[in-house]
């Protein structure tokens, strides 16, 4: 009975947190929605009167009174698709097969490469940028979807390493000496074993890499300019630009913005955990 | 044993060339694109150019440094980094322990909490910064319009035109964000401790507070460390939520660390004070990250 009394307080516990996470997300959405004139009226209409998709069509079908943020929008969004997945495939590929030689590959200097290789992961953005800035500009590459996704892969390489390394280290290495023993060698043990039980490391490594990309704000502010390479965060932060605010072409944008990280974490929920585990808590 | 020492030898090097071929692509990308540039970073920052990235440059040594560290506004900008930063992620921890407690003691509904715990974490820094900013917008924001209905306040208040109330607010928007990850990863590493001894503890009469304190923080140690020092470094270079909330305002009152390097070198255009200034948060980040590996990896359990 005093148990039952407990959980049913604890439960309670649970409203105010769901209040903090879901009431500033259900605005967002709800701003994105409303008009202009119940956004900027007072008292606030917390439920808009009459819902429009007007911002969503601006974006996805551009009429003649639309604003340029919002007639670009849709570029954006696929400059940060095309970013993002090019990212991911290659730090995935890259990183895991570094991280195997790192894991599981006896050779000199082994253990310093793998602490430098997490120690890059520790710099911060703002100290490469300037030489990544002249670089850039040096071979006609500022504004493109390429120098993005080089600067990206400074810190996404690093981070697919230690994720993946972290689940290399959970695969026993029996499993590989009975392949060996079988005829196979290295590369083939690889391939055929170790890569296609490691299908859950590596989706949740690219999991955390494309989120990351996406999520990716400092180096497209600095290094695009136009609409050719702009991504998304870019995007957004552009519209509280210029002179007039347009609210709702904002939020529709964080909407849209929001829309594949949030999906994707919640389809692969159970790797996002685990990922978490494996990378920050598993020594 | 002893006839395969030959053909081992020989497989160690075969792995060593392997080990190396496989690493090779990864290390001239590291190379490339962080070891190069750090050094030109720190190359930069000896030299005075103060007319813009690809203008002329002076020779200057290490006087970028020593005028930086004399500088009150660069002191000024520390300290208020490390308020965000201790703050933030002092809060961020305690929420994120209870949220990680709430959900460990399963109470009706634990199962949607964790879910939903996914979508703050999930939603992209730029995004969560505009929406806050919206929030808490002058003339017509929620959080006035929230507070208004609610009796708490009698008029519309402008929250962002005040230094320190703005800092306070950027805070809570990198909570929303931040509490999430730390909740987690903390919810599964309660999930991995052995009950035994709580119940053990239990009947030898230590009391639940008892129990918490002396018994499951102890074990969750490890796991707190890591959430802490990822946050830490994180925290300590916040720049994307602070350019879309308050864009360093009012009157530069929420410039950090990195938002003084942002507008030092491309908006000042000084670019060798910049480079000084970010290759200062570098060595502060790679002690971090030192402390951080030490703390991680350790090689005797990697096997």
């Amino acid at each position: 009975m005093k148990k039952r009394l407990r959980t049913l307080l604890l439960a309670i516990w649970i409203i105010p947190v769901l209040l903090f996470i879901y009431l500033p997300v259900a605005w967002l959405v709800i701003s994105s929605i409303s008009t202009r004139a119940e956004l900027l009226s007072t008292p606030i209409h917390w439920i808009p009167q009459h819902p429009t998709f007007q911002n969503y069509l601006n974006i996805f079908a551009p009429g003649q009174g639309t604003s340029e943020v919002a007639k670009t929008f849709r570029i954006t969004l696929w400059n940060s698709l095309v970013v993002a997945s090019s990212v991911t495939l290659i730090a995935l590929t890259l990183g895991s097969l570094a991280s195997y030689a790192l894991i599981r590959l006896r050779f000199p200097f082994r253990q310093s490469m793998l602490i430098g290789i997490l120690g890059t992961r520790m710099i911060p953005e703002i100290s490469l940028v300037i030489p990544l800035y002249l670089f850039a500009t040096r071979f006609g590459l500022f504004n493109s979807p390429l120098i993005l996704i080089i600067t990206y892969l400074s810190f996404a390489l690093p981070f697919a390493i230690w994720l993946m390394a972290a689940f290399f280290n959970t695969i026993p290495v029996e499993l590989e000496d009975a392949a060996r023993i079988d005829g196979c060698n290295r590369l083939e043990t690889l391939f055929r074993i170790i890569m296609p039980i490691s299908a859950p490391g590596l989706v949740s490594t690219g999991l955390f890499v494309f989120l990351t990309a996406w999520d990716e704000f400092f180096f497209a502010l600095i290094l695009t300019s136009t609409v050719s390479a702009k991504t998304v965060p870019v995007a957004i932060a552009e519209f509280t630009g210029r002179y007039v605010v347009d609210v709702g072409g904002m939020m529709t944008g964080g909407v849209l913005a929001a829309i594949p990280p949030v999906v994707l974490s919640l389809i692969f929920q159970r790797y996002i955990v685990s990922g978490l585990t494996a990378g920050a808590v598993k020594g | 044993m002893q006839s395969c020492m030959k053909q081992k030898f020989t497989l160690t090097q075969q792995d060593a060339l392997l080990g190396f071929g496989l690493i090779l692509p990864s290390l001239l990308v590291i190379l490339g694109i962080s070891l190069q540039p750090i050094l030109s970073t720190l190359y930069l920052s000896v030299f005075e150019s103060s007319r813009g990235i690809n203008a002329e440059q002076t020779f200057v040594g290490l006087g970028n440094y020593t005028s930086l560290l004399s500088d009150p506004v660069f002191w000024v900008t520390i300290g208020r980094t490390l308020y965000f930063t201790l703050v933030s992620v002092g809060l961020e921890l305690v929420l994120g322990l209870a949220i990680a407690q709430l959900i460990h003691s399963h109470p009706p509904g634990w199962q949607f909490l964790r879910t939903s715990l996914i979508i703050p974490w999930a939603v992209p820094t730029i995004v969560n910064g505009t929406m806050w900013r919206w929030i808490y917008n002058a003339d017509y924001g929620a959080l006035n319009g929230l507070f208004l209905q609610l009796g708490l306040i009698d008029k519309y208040i402008p929250w962002l035109t005040k230094p320190d109330v703005a800092m306070n607010l950027v805070i809570v928007a990198d909570i929303w964000h931040s509490v999430p990850f730390i909740a987690l990863i903390l919810q599964a590493a309660l999930a991995t401790l052995p009950v035994d001894l709580e119940e053990a503890a239990a009947v030898d009469g230590a009391n639940a507070l008892q129990r918490f304190f002396l018994i499951r923080l102890p074990l969750l140690r490890p796991a707190i460390l890591v959430a802490l020092v990822i946050r830490t470094v994180e925290a300590f270079r916040v720049f994307d939520i602070i350019y879309v909330i308050t864009n360093g305002g009012p009157a530069f009152g929420t410039v950090t660390i990195s938002y003084l390097t942002y507008l030092e070198t491309f908006s000042f255009g000084n670019v060798g004070r910049g480079a000084a200034l970010s290759f200062l948060i570098s060595i502060f980040t790679l002690i971090m990250a030192f402390v951080y590996i030490r703390i991680l990896y350790r090689p005797e359990d990697s096997q």
